[in-house]
């Protein structure tokens, strides 16, 4: 059982450093995107959160995926360590969606004018925030350990499967309702260097998330193999 | 094969009789309607916004909302005595289970929205009889798909605290695409615009309702199984 | 396929019910053969109660296997059911519906032939046949236990399982549920019974199980006398 608190110290010293190697990775894509790289010329320095917006609402959507997939495997196995690592995913995720929805605003009102734009980034990461938020409450509601594992299962796979059916429908609202041009924030070729900013935003979320959950999911076990002890 | 109908026949009849004799369900999900359209009637300012704007949506939110009521009780009767146990323990599939308390489910929302409906043309004074074959099928389709995936969550639901909360808490963004493509689809056939203009959402709400009925029929045995 | 006729209604080994750090079950054995009464006794917390659900296909084994005439509880076909019946200290039964209209839709799921007809013979067989047409509502407790005996007997199950079936009834009432397992017995049935009640069942069933923390600490067939098995059982207990 000792094996089990040091393998569960051991994730999580992972997760730190994935942490630390995440957050060093945001400063420097914040520096990238204000001093390296080009402005755009239609949005000017509005567009620059572009390069960790879109890559943080990915990881929310690549988190809630994970959740998706693991609870498939959870089903399947019935392995609880399955079970904490969704949980895990899926409070980082929450804590991504969150993040997302509050700088969106307060950083797009002084720039577009309005608090609030349906377009398909923001709509997407409001679904997942209403998802992470359902399967985490879910989680607070059952009191039965496999009780709990089964049920957030079931709604991470519903909640995967849902998703691609949010990007249809919003999707479709929006060739049908074409946005204004100043509202449009991502085009679709971009220039290298715009280009290269932007992958290295992808690599500073995925790393940050990764470290997030890690530590979490370090956390979870660290619980059970306490408790377990306690026994 | 037959006694799969036959269970899904059982369940649904002995639902339908429970709610008929104590209507619990469908009268407060009535109620709510009728509500929900008096008070969105006198909550616009009438020069401002057209009913026909808005009607729509008005209709839908009613029917969301009102749908969910009736959803909640699917599973309360069972959880009185342990009923559910009792059909788990039976040897017969768990989907034929499912199925019994989709239909149910379909046709206390069906009651509902076969209510609500006219009091919506009443209130908002819309004409719906040249379109009324379309909007039937559309109100059809895009009941469907949540209904199955309402019937899914309150069987969890109805086992945890806060339960009328946890439904709609769970449920409300499965209901997007379907809202969204139902009440698009309302407003083109309410502006007589041609199938064209409406096929896309179609499309959507019929491919959600394919895959969502599917994968609650093979998920549910998780959710009752312990 | 059909099993060897002297087959054991029921064979469960190495049952474990576990999650993460909470062991309900561990490493459970129980055989039933025809005629057989397997009392099952234990302080509260011991597992008894997930075993008994385990045994009649509600609960899903962490570990082990329960055959029930010579098939998989688990193999995914519904019809290895058929064979069990579970009275629990819940009655299954809905409220709004009437006795008749409760069993008749016992019956219909399980697949009678004439389930109108069935119901009716049932409530005879408990002397309910008189208030067949109120709602389950209107009855007592007493009568709901009856009906809901009736509902476990309906689709005569080889192995009837019984979760405390004795708490809370007056005496004509537990004296009717020993007849009905006496009779079982002699018709070479089986059954399981889950009891505190250690006089109710004592002197009828013809094998003993203790439990304790998940795990059996006891097992005699046929139960020893009274007395020094309750000398046994309190010595066990205090440690």
């Amino acid at each position: 059982m000792n094996a089990s608190l040091n393998g569960s110290r051991t994730t999580i010293r992972w997760g730190l450093a994935l942490t630390i190697l995440g957050l060093a990775a945001l400063v420097t894509i914040y520096v990238m995107a204000l001093a390296y790289t080009p402005l755009e010329v239609r949005q000017g320095a509005a567009q620059k959160i572009f390069y960790i917006h879109v890559p943080a609402a990915w990881s929310a959507m690549v988190a809630f995926t994970l959740v998706g997939v693991v609870s498939i495997l959870y089903l399947w196995l019935r392995d609880e360590r399955l079970d904490a690592f969704a949980a895990s995913s899926a409070e980082v995720g929450l804590v991504f969606s969150v993040v997302i929805l509050t700088t969106g605003p307060i950083w797009g009102k002084p720039v577009w004018g309005t608090w609030w734009t349906w377009d398909a980034r923001l709509t997407l990461t409001l679904i997942l925030f209403l998802l992470f938020l359902g399967y985490m409450t879910l989680r607070s509601a059952v009191h039965d350990p496999a009780e709990r594992a089964r049920f957030s299962a079931v709604v991470g796979i519903m909640g995967m499967v849902l998703v691609p059916f949010i990007h249809m429908s919003v999707y479709l609202f929006r060739t049908l309702h074409p946005k204004p041009i100043v509202l449009k924030p991502s085009t679709p070729s971009l220039p290298p260097d715009m280009l290269r900013t932007l992958l290295a935003g992808f690599a500073a979320s995925t790393v940050l998330y990764l470290g997030f959950v890690t530590v979490r999911y370090g956390l979870a076990r660290y619980e059970l193999a306490r408790r377990q002890e306690a026994d | 094969m037959s006694s799969w109908f036959r269970v899904t026949a059982a369940v649904a009849t002995k639902d339908i009789v429970i709610e008929v004799r104590s209507k619990t369900a469908i009268l407060s999900a009535l109620v709510f309607a009728a509500l929900v359209l008096v008070i969105f009637n006198f909550a616009r300012d009438a020069s401002l916004v057209s009913a026909s704007v808005l009607a729509p949506s008005v209709l839908w939110i009613t029917f969301a909302f009102a749908g969910m009521i009736a959803l909640n009780r699917g599973f309360n009767l069972e959880k009185e005595n342990g009923a559910l146990e009792g059909l788990l323990l039976a040897p017969v599939p768990r989907s034929a289970i499912f199925a019994g308390k989709l239909l149910s489910n379909l046709a206390f929302v069906g009651m509902v929205e076969a209510v609500a409906l006219p009091l919506f043309v009443l209130f908002f004074n819309v004409s719906v009889w040249r379109i009324l074959p379309g909007l039937l099928g559309l109100i059809v389709l895009a009941t469907v798909g949540f209904v199955a995936v309402g019937t899914v969550f309150s069987a969890m639901t109805v086992r945890t605290r806060f339960s009328e909360l946890m439904l709609p808490m769970l449920l409300l963004p499965f209901m997007v695409p379907p809202l969204i493509g139902a009440v698009q689809t309302t407003t083109r056939l309410f502006d007589g615009r041609p199938l064209s203009e409406m096929i896309g959402w179609l499309r959507i709400l019929a491919l959600y309702d394919l895959v969502f009925v599917t994968l609650c029929v093979l998920i549910f045995p998780a959710v009752v199984d312990e | 396929m059909t099993p060897p006729p002297d087959a054991p209604l029921l064979v469960a080994e190495g049952l474990t019910r576990t999650f993460g750090h909470t062991r309900a079950v561990a490493g459970v054995d129980v055989t039933v053969s025809a005629g057989d009464l397997v009392a099952v006794f234990g302080p509260n917390g011991a597992g008894k109660t997930t075993l008994l659900r385990m045994l009649g296909g509600l609960v899903r084994p962490t570990a082990g296997r329960v055959r029930v005439r010579g098939r998989d509880l688990r193999s995914g076909d519904p019809t290895v059911r058929r064979p069990i019946g579970l009275l629990s200290h819940q009655s299954f039964l809905y409220d709004d519906l009437t006795p008749l209209e409760n069993l008749t839709f016992t019956a219909r799921v399980y697949g009678s032939a004439n389930p109108g007809a069935l119901a009716h013979e049932a409530l005879v067989g408990v002397g309910l046949e008189d208030r067949a047409h109120d709602p389950v509502r209107a009855l007592s407790r007493g009568m709901v236990q009856r009906v809901a005996l009736a509902r476990a007997l309906l689709a005569d199950p080889d192995l009837l399982l019984l979760d405390e079936p004795f708490t809370g009834l007056d005496a004509p009432a537990s004296r009717r549920i020993r007849e009905v397992l006496v009779q079982r017995r002699q018709a070479g049935r089986g059954a399981v019974v889950v009891s505190h009640q250690f006089a109710e069942v004592w002197d009828i069933a013809s094998h003993m199980l203790v439990m304790m923390e998940g795990g059996v600490i006891m097992r005699e067939s046929p139960p020893p006398d009274l007395s020094v098995f309750m000398a046994q059982y309190e010595g066990l207990l205090r440690e």
